[in-house]
């Protein structure tokens, strides 16, 4: 039982790392980027085409990376689900 | 062939598909009706979960707010966007694994009340309420453009037509119902956009058009420049600046995106699907599908805002195009010949400060269903855009309707007024439900409480983002938080942001008197805050929850264990 509640107490642990983790980037690309760091970025960040950075990752960049975090959270978990299935096998 | 001939075959050609799938899916048990048995495909599912999510705001309205008012537009797309990314790390696995159909369900059974529940179907009501009113305003908007008559006619025959297939399929048929709709709505979307992306920067893409050159009537520069250009002349802020303060920005966003994530509808969505696992690529094809038509948005704002003004400014009246006059008959345009010219004259507050008067007004709305004709393009285009509008604002509306009617037949009926329901009785109450939260919707579609759809929607969100939300997240992610934390907290939030936005929208309040700059959109976000901190200053004086919570957090925090497939009720 000991054992058990330690395999899932690591499990939570690195989800919430997983979590943290995409989330950071989230507010950075979306918040951060697009909104409260916007102007700073579009004088001294290399625009895209002809779009100033910041106006870029508020309008498109943020959309993209949204799509990337998502991809990420997918395969994470299913990665950390398979470390607590080892897991379980083992103190079977 | 007529315009009207291809708006006929389009629009009649995606209605028999839509119907001909909600009848052969047809509910046959409550488990069918609420959550289409659970065994739908990630891959479909995300497209049905993308029909659903991207309603008509988004679709009509969303492109005609980024052409008015360029980067301060950005809310919206990264609002509705990113809120789906907080939907899917910090809500929809647990609440899936938990297995119950509805969001009251979980609130119900984790704060252990009845209250709580009750507290939470009455949230779940406002909150598709406000949502749908914006949904049948839209359907409004594009039967009115579409066979010329008043708006009011239109939103009965969208609503006619919403309760005929939503009340009859339940979710299993609005589940592949929706697949078809993402597709036409897909094309719709992206196709006038291409067409004008090669007009006017000469790229197929409109995604780099957007970032290219303008290369139509022979100049050459930036893209984008051309729109500063047109807007500072014209005595706009540029395009590519925007006019909201930056607080107000940052908080719609947020309230937007929290509001994202506490939609009782879009949750639901991923009931339909058969494990945790299946949720997350689910997610992921959703979030494509949604980003197909999010990163074309500004493209199709930015494209019009042009058209518009090259079409238009300066052009005397009667070598108007001829769109031009179609759009004053169904009044989303008018012009009044202040200075007596015979020209048409568009002018922003800073050249109005000079003295030139502004002649041209239009409604935002307009924009996305204008911006075909706009740009000349062929009818089969303009009509493949109508079919994409209905469907845009048929699968929001029926998915909403469908929670709507779950929230008083289940919810409220089943769970608390009278707990010995048949299965039968319960999907009974579901349609009746339904046609009564329809005709309440057709109402306030007659008479919006905003100007303009996105803002509508806007106000939904609002109300989610304040409720939802917190009593959500902090149900997941705190052991101690308690009932009577959860209810004061969510009765706090919502209490506060309704309170806000009816003042401002109907009591006469103004500007100046705004909390620290936040508009009524954006006042969700400080609603939220007050949920959190009043739940949990109200949790640290009362007793901590049963250990059954405990047990009932665990189960939905692990995989493994009972993963119950949506269960029967």
């Amino acid at each position: 039982m000991e054992k058990t509640k330690t395999a899932k107490g690591r499990y939570w642990r690195a989800h919430l790392r997983c979590v943290g983790t995409l989330l950071l980037i989230w507010f950075l690309t979306s918040f951060g980027c697009g909104i409260l760091l916007r102007d700073w970025l579009d004088g001294n960040f290399p625009s895209v085409g002809s779009a100033p950075f910041g106006f870029w990752m508020a309008q498109q960049g943020s959309i993209i990376s949204f799509v990337l975090i998502l991809l990420g959270y997918k395969f994470w978990m299913e990665q950390i689900e398979s470390k607590l299935e080892q897991n379980k096998e083992e103190t079977k | 062939m007529t315009q009207d001939t291809w708006n006929f075959i389009f629009i009649g050609l995606s209605f028999a598909l839509y119907i001909g799938i909600a009848v052969r899916q047809r509910a046959g048990s409550t488990k069918e009706y609420y959550t289409a048995g659970g065994g739908v495909s990630p891959f479909a599912n995300g497209m049905a979960t993308a029909a659903d999510w991207m309603s008509a705001a988004t679709f009509i309205s969303m492109a005609g707010l980024l052409a008015t008012s360029g980067y301060d537009g950005s809310r919206l797309l990264m609002g509705w966007t990113g809120g789906f990314v907080l939907l899917t790390v910090l809500m929809v696995p647990f609440l899936r694994k938990f297995g119950k159909a509805t969001v009251p369900d979980f609130i119900g059974d984790r704060y252990y009340s009845k209250t709580a529940r009750l507290v939470a179907v009455v949230c779940a009501i406002f909150i598709c309420l406000t949502y749908i009113m914006g949904q049948m305003r839209g359907v409004g908007v594009v039967f009115s453009t579409l066979f010329e008559i008043e708006i009011s006619t239109g939103v009965w025959v969208g609503g006619a037509i919403v309760f005929f297939y939503a009340g009859l399929g339940g979710m299993k048929g609005i589940t592949y119902t929706q697949v078809a709709q993402y597709c036409v709505m897909a094309f719709a979307y992206t196709i006038p956009a291409i067409f004008i992306a090669m007009t006017l920067t000469g790229n197929v893409i409109p995604q780099f058009g957007f970032i290219g050159d303008y290369s139509a009537n022979g100049e050459s520069l930036p893209f984008l420049d051309k729109l500063d250009n047109i807007n500072t002349q014209l005595g706009f802020a540029k395009y590519t600046s925007g006019s909201l303060p930056r607080i107000d920005m940052f908080c719609i966003t947020a309230a937007l995106m929290c509001g994202t994530a506490g939609l009782p509808h879009v949750i639901v969505r991923f009931f339909t699907v058969k494990n945790v696992k299946a949720v997350r690529t689910s997610a992921c094809w959703t979030l494509v599908f949604i980003a197909v038509i999010y990163l074309t948005a500004p493209t199709i704002g930015g494209f019009s805002r042009v058209n518009l003004i090259e079409k238009l400014q300066d052009t005397p009246r009667e070598e108007a195009p001829e769109w031009f006059g179609h759009f004053e008959k169904t009044g989303y345009m008018s012009w009044q010949d202040k200075n007596g010219d015979g020209k048409i004259q568009h002018f922003g507050p800073e050249r109005e400060k000079r003295g030139d008067l502004n002649e041209l007004t239009f409604k935002p709305d307009i924009m996305v269903m204008a911006n075909p004709y706009m740009g000349g393009l062929p009818k089969w285009v303009i009509a493949l855009l109508m079919a994409g509008c209905i469907a845009a604002a048929l699968s929001t509306a029926a998915g909403l309707l469908l929670v709507l009617s779950t929230a008083i037949s289940h919810d409220l009926m089943k769970k608390v007024v009278k707990p010995d329901l048949s299965d039968k009785e319960e999907i009974r109450y579901a349609r009746l439900a339904s046609l009564g939260a329809l005709l309440v919707a057709i109402y306030f579609g007659i008479n919006p409480p905003a100007t303009f759809i996105a803002k509508t929607v806007a106000f939904a969100f609002g109300l989610a983002a304040s409720s939802f939300f917190p009593t959500l997240l902090m149900g997941i992610f705190s052991r101690r938080m308690n009932k009577e934390g959860a209810i004061a907290g969510m009765v706090a939030g919502i209490g506060f942001t309704l309170a806000y936005i009816i003042y401002f929208q109907f009591m006469g309040g103004t500007k100046d008197q705004y909390l620290f700059q936040i508009s009524p959109e954006g006042i969700g976000f400080l609603g939220m805050l007050i949920n959190f901190a009043v739940a949990f200053t109200v949790a640290r004086f009362t007793p901590a929850p049963p250990q059954e919570v405990s047990e009932l957090v665990d189960n939905v925090r692990f995989p493994g264990g009972k993963e119950t497939a949506a269960q029967d009720h």
